[in-house]
């Protein structure tokens, strides 16, 4: 295996972050502390306990959760999105790296960063509201395969991507209204029916239910499900990975 | 020594087909020997960087097999890839990278432990070293294509690939690529270049390819090549104009200038014989005195022009 082939990669787009720190940490730091004050003291002072919970606790793994989609996907997406637009990726293409090495650089930084912002809004919201994690190994387990898939999602939409259009349209269009109706900042118990039966074919529902079953033992659907979602989603998200290196999809002509 | 253990680079029956059909290789048959420096010559579109992307991994063959030091570029990737660099022809940077981060990063990349003593060298020798903190985007477009070079020795390959290295680079900066070759060579590298400059070819290379339509129309010794192809012209400057070439000299297909006081003679050097003293002996027999002579040869670039008119 190529150990520094991997290392460079993966250096190479955690010094990118370095570059632009503003953009990568105070930004979502800032939108965090927004949403807290928004919808945590000024709507949640109005709302009644949501299953038992402030509003303000209830909506924060919500709102890790959509940071974590978010930056996971434009992280891994830009890390290859760029080369090919610029045209360094020539470098890639003619190293001695395997598919598994490429996507370990990559979506291994790209995990990283998401990782590390989630933690940071962490750290955010325990300033605002009196933080509780009652299963904190299984909280990191949700982060990570998170972080992970949808680093792997970003890394498909970067190859696929020709134009900035393409690589900024999945995660506005789809990613984001989907983190939103999935529960974030609502329990669908408080939707009506057929609402409630739609948001079950969300998969962002999944997510956002076992991330917040590890902090207060509170879930919509089985934490089992939740897993297996994620699982499924990652080798999904593998195996689409593998089959466009091995053809070469818009990489190699 | 065997052929095998001579040639770095071996090429069998290769073809590329792009997708829409176009044919971009044509059954393309190449061995290049240990050391050598090769030059590709060729009009736009004739398949030169085809060729090279493909032997470096960028473009998957459509059939063929392509060796290197032996290793099969499929099969044996891994090895292939980390003992060739390669020179795009684009001016493709990270551009808000350290000339000295990039460098490192493409020695990393190729599966070489970190080695700043190597980087220094390679920079130092590039004339890069006092700008090796500087960002890429702020250099010139010559130092960035000094980058690029750092960037494919940063992993010590043995088989280099420039892309047209010298394209938009000024007269100093090229002859500065061509000393920076010639060193590579001596260290033992063995480099294949495809350039538009003729005067490249004749200059460094040691054979000369000419790559048309995607076929190799010439791979020839670049002295022999312009021994066999290029033509040579005597001139005479006489000491009376004439107005006519004299009957008696007609056998030797003289042309008289327009103002009757040069002639000029081609020949061949390939036969025995050129027919110079036959023609001294004759101008002396028909009464016409010289005051000087000179004799000239046809460049290379001659000589691709004609090929590939030839193939075309």
């Amino acid at each position: 295996m190529n150990i520094y082939g991997i290392m460079a990669i993966y250096k190479f787009e955690m010094a990118r972050t370095k570059r632009t720190l503003v953009q990568s940490i105070v930004a979502p730091v800032i939108t965090t502390s927004l949403y807290f004050i928004v919808f945590g003291a000024a709507i949640g002072s109005r709302i009644d306990q949501v299953s038992g919970i402030s509003y303000g606790a209830f909506i924060v793994p919500g709102l890790i959760m959509l940071n974590l989609l978010t930056h996971s996907i434009s992280n891994a997406s830009f890390g290859i999105y760029f080369p090919k637009f610029v045209g360094t990726v020539y470098e890639m293409l003619s190293a001695p790296v395997s598919t598994l090495e490429v996507v370990l650089g990559y979506v291994g930084a790209a995990a990283s960063k998401a990782v590390i912002l989630g933690i940071i809004i962490l750290i955010t919201a325990s300033f605002f509201i009196d933080l509780q994690i009652a299963h904190p190994i299984m909280m990191m387990v949700f982060i990570l395969l998170t972080a992970v898939s949808f680093s792997l999602f970003g890394f498909i939409l970067g190859i696929w991507a020709d134009n900035f259009e393409k690589l900024s349209v999945v995660p506005m269009l789809v990613v984001t209204p989907l983190v939103f109706l999935g529960g974030s900042f609502y329990s669908i118990d408080m939707l009506p029916q057929p609402w409630q039966t739609i948001s079950h074919f969300n998969p962002v529902l999944y997510l956002v239910s076992g991330l917040r079953w590890s902090f207060y033992e509170i879930s919509e659907v089985s934490v089992m499900l939740s897993l297996t979602s994620i699982l499924i989603f990652m080798f999904a998200c593998l195996g689409v990975v593998y089959y466009l290196f091995k053809t070469g999809y818009k990489l190699r002509s | 020594m065997s052929s095998d253990e001579k040639s770095i680079l071996c090429i069998n029956g290769l073809n590329k087909f792009y997708s829409g059909g176009f044919h971009a290789l044509k059954d393309i048959n190449l061995e290049i020997e240990k050391g050598e420096i090769v030059a590709l010559l060729g009009p736009n579109g004739a398949g030169k960087t085809t060729l090279i992307s493909v032997v470096c991994g960028i473009v998957n063959p459509s059939s063929g097999t392509v060796r290197v030091d032996g290793y099969d570029i499929i099969k044996d990737f891994r090895k292939t890839r980390s003992i060739i660099g390669l020179v795009p022809q684009e001016l493709t940077t990270d551009s808000f990278e350290t000339v000295f981060n990039t460098v490192s990063f493409s020695r990393g990349l190729f599966g070489k432990p970190p080695n700043a003593a190597h980087i220094e060298k390679v920079l130092r020798s590039l004339s890069l070293w006092d700008k090796k903190d500087d960002m890429i985007m702020t250099l010139s477009g010559g130092m960035k294509r000094r980058v690029l070079i750092a960037k494919a020795l940063s992993h010590e390959p043995i088989v280099l690939f420039l892309d047209e290295p010298t394209a938009g680079v000024d007269v100093n900066l090229r002859k500065d690529m061509w000393g920076i070759v010639r060193e590579l060579k001596a260290e033992g590298v063995t480099i294949i270049l495809t350039t538009h400059y003729i005067e490249e070819a004749e200059e460094i290379a040691d054979r000369v390819g000419v790559i048309n339509n995607g076929e190799i129309i010439l791979m020839e010794d670049k002295d022999k090549l312009m021994a066999k192809l290029g033509k040579k012209q005597l001139i005479l400057d006489l000491c009376d104009q004439l107005s006519v070439v004299p009957e008696s000299m007609a056998d030797y297909e003289l042309e008289l200038s327009e103002n009757g006081l040069q002639l000029v003679y081609t020949f061949t050097t390939q036969g025995d014989r050129t027919g110079i003293t036959a023609l001294m002996d004759d101008l002396k027999l028909a009464g016409i005195a010289f005051r000087d002579l000179n004799t000239t040869q046809s460049s290379l670039e001659e000589i691709f022009v004609n090929l590939v008119e030839e193939s075309s």
